[in-house]
């Protein structure tokens, strides 16, 4: 039972990845290699700082697939870049493009790289 | 019968004390000859869930302790004699690693999300703050046996808060701080099994960390959601919260904070305290017997750690991105900053040695731990490890606050 449910997931987060991918914009322009290393550097380690390192949550909340699936993509973009007022969490425009916020929020949708 | 009862003895006495010899002289072979831990110390490998047993003399690493899950956040206390370091994995996981052996004595899964601990001025109890569940949790640091579970409730009473800024304070007392719910507890556990919980309702805004003064005396409580700090003097038979700072930003708005600063690890020297000013490129200089504000340090970027050297002639600062490749040096005698150092990327945390010759720097983003003369602010060595973090040095067993 167990083993269907997690099948499901699985499922899901592959679809949550498709329609994600499928609802940006066709000009987003990927981080080359480099970039993108850094970038999941960035989150694993910095945002890792307050979201945990393996993003099971902190000080800040959990950011994984299961947390974020069901959140508009649009709704995270727009609290990665500026912030939520309140809240320790800080408005990282300005060290991230749109697109590379993007990019990071795509990722944490559908499982975010180790490396 | 008694003489043939004396030579047995004898003999049994010469057989063990043979035995003895040769599994000493099978340690020594094996490159473990006695000795002592007040020049050892950890390093937290937060990517690999390992810990790196280093010496400070040799600047070298003895050993390499593996296996210890999310070392994110991953904070280490001692016990009284040095022997072994408690390290609080982010995972909740608390191991008590043997620096001697270079082996896991007792670990245990504590709690979902935690942040740090601390260690009773007995030695005795080990206690875990925790973000999941929302408390702390007192453990027997000989066995890790679990003594008290204390939720961190508040509002109805079925909210829990997550803690943080837990610190040790005399009599067996540790003080903490709840982020949810912007108040600030004293436990006394003198009755490990029957804690006292006083209760400080109303510290102020999202407190984010806490530390007490090296007398033990003040416990202070840094608060995000607004600006300054809430205190209390634990000297006092009933402590009062106060609150100092008030309003030091001067409503002036906050740069976006992109690493929360630290308290622990404290910046007290002679009787001023140097504190991050949050969301602000200063640092707050307090005079500790009035905590009236005595002065500001503007620096190079957000201050994560103000650390004074043991001897309290400098204190050490290092930054939040995008300035966390520095580190600047104040000199508390001449009331400056006297260098403006860069040694590596992403300096996430600072150890002095026990008398302060030597600060020890993790680079996190350059895989080493970079070491500085503190007399002539110069390089001396360097020690690889992978993505460190917390450096903690033994010597933190017999100081009050680590």
């Amino acid at each position: 039972m167990d083993y269907r449910i997690g099948r499901f997931r699985v499922l899901a987060a592959v679809l949550a990845g498709m329609v994600s991918c499928a609802a940006a914009p066709a000009a987003l322009a990927a981080p080359d290699d480099e970039r993108g290393r850094s970038l999941v550097r960035l989150v694993r380690q910095d945002c890792g700082a307050c979201h945990g390192m393996l993003l099971t949550g902190g000080l800040g909340p959990a950011l994984s697939p299961d947390a974020l699936r069901d959140r508009p993509r649009e709704a995270l973009v727009a609290t990665v870049l500026g912030g939520r007022p309140g809240t320790p969490m800080p408005p990282w425009r300005g060290l991230l493009t749109e697109d590379e916020a993007g990019w990071i929020v795509d990722r944490l949708q559908a499982g975010f790289p180790e490396r | 019968m008694r003489k043939r009862f004396e030579m047995l003895s004898v003999l049994l006495r010469a057989i063990a004390a043979l035995a003895l010899g040769t599994s000493l002289a099978g340690c020594a072979g094996g490159g473990a000859a006695l000795r002592g831990t007040g020049d050892l110390g950890v390093v937290i490998e937060r990517a690999d869930g390992a810990v790196l047993v280093v010496e400070n003399s040799t600047r070298s690493i003895l050993g390499r302790i593996d296996g210890l899950g999310d070392l994110s956040h991953a904070h280490a206390v001692f016990s009284r004699d040095g022997r072994y370091a408690y390290v609080f994995g982010r995972d909740g996981g608390l191991s008590k690693l043997d620096l001697l052996t270079r082996r896991v004595a007792a670990r245990v899964m504590q709690a979902g999300n935690s942040i740090g601990g601390a260690i009773s001025q007995d030695g005795r109890l080990v206690v875990a703050q925790n973000y999941d569940p929302g408390g702390i949790r007192v453990f027997d640091a000989g066995s890790l046996e679990l003594l008290a579970d204390i939720p961190a409730t508040h509002g109805d009473g079925t909210l829990r808060s997550k803690v943080v800024g837990l610190a040790d304070a005399p009599g067996n007392r540790f003080v903490f701080a709840l982020y949810d719910a912007g108040e600030i507890w004293i436990a006394d556990l003198s009755q490990p099994r029957s804690p006292r919980i006083t209760r400080f309702p109303g510290a102020g805004r999202q407190p984010y960390d806490g530390l007490v003064t090296p007398d033990g005396r003040h416990y202070l409580a840094g608060l995000f959601g607004e600006d300054g700090i809430a205190a209390l003097d634990l000297w006092q038979p009933q402590p009062q919260l106060r609150r100092i700072l008030s309003g030091y930003g001067r409503g002036e708005q906050r740069l976006p904070v992109f690493k929360m600063p630290h308290l622990r690890g404290w910046a007290v020297a002679g009787r001023r305290a140097y504190l991050p000013a949050v969301g602000r490129h200063e640092v707050l200089v307090v005079d500790t017997e009035t905590w009236q504000e005595v002065g500001r340090i503007p620096v190079k970027g957000q201050p994560v750690f103000v650390m004074a050297r043991p001897d309290g002639r400098q204190v050490w600062i290092n930054f939040a991105l995008p300035d966390n490749g520095w580190v600047q040096v104040f000199d508390t005698l001449g009331g400056k900053i006297v260098a403006s150092l860069q040694p590596g990327r992403a300096v996430l945390h600072m150890e002095f040695t026990a008398r302060g010759d030597e600060v020890w720097m993790s680079a996190r983003d350059d895989d080493r731990v970079v070491i500085y003369d503190t007399a002539h602010l110069a390089r001396v060595g360097e020690i690889a490890a992978r993505s460190p973090s917390g450096i903690f040095f033994a010597s933190r067993a017999a100081r009050i606050g680590f």
